[in-house]
């Protein structure tokens, strides 16, 4: 137990120092190039009438080569967010672990959850812990959306390495194919739109940039395996099942095949 | 008259037991039973806010009884326990058998070591994955870690109200007879208590990873109704 004096409080990033534990050691690791680790891709995030929806598709790259088909980079990160991460796999996957333990953490010691800029500003804080990694190219980019409880509205986030932290009105998408995922939001995006058209419009930004980014997977019919798809409203975290995804990539495929045959669609 | 005089050791344990059981049964008891599906937790509270039924873990709960200071600063000790166990092992590794001996020890080193025992009784829930695997651990003022059979009374009073829970008490109830037995056992004959009075939480088999849910008022009276 601690005393007054060196109480960590609620912070578990504190509590893990306190007891000896290091959970950004990346120590003196300087010089030389980062050696090649897996690499996560196209996350994306987007208002609509009701909350926010998330996505992120399940491909991880080393160089040239795909290590992992079915990695899921969208986790919820409590009730009413979710993180999405972009960037080096490894310290992405601990510093999610990490922000989930930390806003359970803060609510069981609390009694109360965080509001949702306040979990924004956490996972900030856990970006910047990492700009010595980032710096030595393992960096983290991660996308950050909820459902604000206090403003009964959606809201999201992105952040760079630094951990500077930017809110963003409608939609955001970061990682290798982010920068065409982005222009397809930005061309489908209209205010308060009903969520199965978010939801569309999402899978329809991951599937133009996995048709143009070798490093973002794309629906793969052929195993099964689908992008992560979630909403998050005031109901909370909803993750898309995979048959509700198939049809709306389906419908994509159909509609670029009648395109290549020459008919109008 | 600064001779100290010799005390025997008897004494002095029975002079902090008696001062211990003093401070607990000065506040309000609290119950914890199995249920069909799961462990439910009823204290008498007339605060909203002060909580004595907290989270642990996913499937560990707390109690306590006495003094609040004390009780909650060993409620954020398991807090802090569990989550740094779950995050250099597993969260499968988190167990209550474990944090209720840390409890026992801390407990019983505060009783033998200092001035002043801690005045209070504290209660580590388990729910398991069938009821056969639920689990109790009751641990006295002094440290004495008792593990309990299907259901538990702290603080003041336990004798009587735990005669009464056990002519009504059966594992196969539901939640709201498991409620509705408990807080009848809690306040006894001459008296009633409603939901206002009462703090009611469950760990539930059926509600998810984080199996820890707090009943609110509206549901309470529900079931008391």
């Amino acid at each position: 137990m601690f005393g007054p004096e060196n109480d960590p409080g609620s912070s578990f990033v504190t509590l893990l120092r306190r007891v000896g534990i290091e959970p950004f050691g990346v120590g003196d690791a300087t010089g030389g190039v980062a050696p090649l680790t897996p690499h996560a891709t196209t996350v994306l995030a987007l208002r609509f009438d009701g909350g926010v929806v998330m996505a992120g598709d399940r491909r991880a790259t080393v160089g040239n080569r795909i290590s992992n088909r079915e990695m899921e980079k969208l986790m919820p990160a409590d009730r009413f967010s979710g993180v999405a991460i972009s960037g080096s796999a490894g310290p992405a996957m601990d510093m999610i672990k990490v922000f989930q333990l930390q806003l359970e953490h803060y609510e069981k010691l609390d009694g109360r959850a965080i509001s949702l800029e306040g979990k924004a500003n956490q996972l900030s804080q856990l970006v910047r812990a990492n700009l010595p990694a980032a710096m030595q190219g393992f960096g983290v980019y991660p996308i950050f959306a909820g459902y604000d409880l206090l403003r009964e509205t959606g809201r999201l986030w992105d952040f760079d390495g630094t951990g500077g932290r930017y809110e963003e009105r409608d939609f955001v998408a970061t990682g290798s194919g982010g920068g065409v995922a982005g222009t397809v939001l930005k061309v489908g995006f209209r205010p308060a739109m009903p969520v199965e058209e978010a939801v569309t419009l999402a899978c329809r930004a991951l599937h133009e940039a996995a048709d143009v980014d070798a490093a973002t997977g794309g629906a793969d019919a052929l195993r099964g395996i689908y992008p992560v798809v979630a909403t998050i409203t005031k109901d909370g975290w909803m993750r898309r099942a995979d048959d509700d995804l198939a049809p709306r990539f389906e419908a994509f495929r159909t509609e670029q095949r009648a395109i290549m045959e020459g008919g109008a669609s | 008259m600064n001779q100290p005089f010799y005390v025997s050791p008897e004494q002095v344990m029975k002079d902090r037991a008696d001062y211990a059981r003093k401070g607990i049964a000065r506040g309000r008891a609290l119950v914890a039973v199995q249920y069909v599906d799961g462990i439910v937790l009823v204290a008498e509270n007339t605060s909203n806010t002060l909580r004595k039924i907290s989270e642990i873990y996913d499937r560990i709960g707390f109690a306590g009884v006495g003094k609040y200071n004390e009780f909650d600063s060993l409620r954020r000790f398991g807090v802090r326990n569990a989550d740094v166990k779950g995050y250099q092992y597993s969260r499968d590794d988190v167990e209550a058998r474990s944090l209720a001996n840390e409890y026992a020890q801390i407990l019983g080193q505060t009783f033998t070591h200092e001035m002043k025992p801690l005045e209070v009784e504290i209660l580590v829930a388990e729910v398991g994955f069938t009821q056969e695997s639920d689990q109790l651990f009751h641990i006295m003022y002094d440290g004495t870690l008792v593990d309990e059979q299907g259901m538990s009374v702290l603080g003041g009073d336990a004798e009587a109200i735990s005669a009464r829970l056990s002519e009504t008490w059966r594992k196969e109830d539901d939640l709201r007879a498991a409620v509705r037995g408990c807080v009848a056992a809690l306040c006894g004959p001459d008296r009633t208590l409603g939901a206002d009075d009462t703090e009611v939480a469950v760990l539930s088999r059926s509600n998810g990873r984080r199996c820890f849910r707090r009943l609110d008022d509206v549901e309470v009276s529900g079931f008391l109704a």
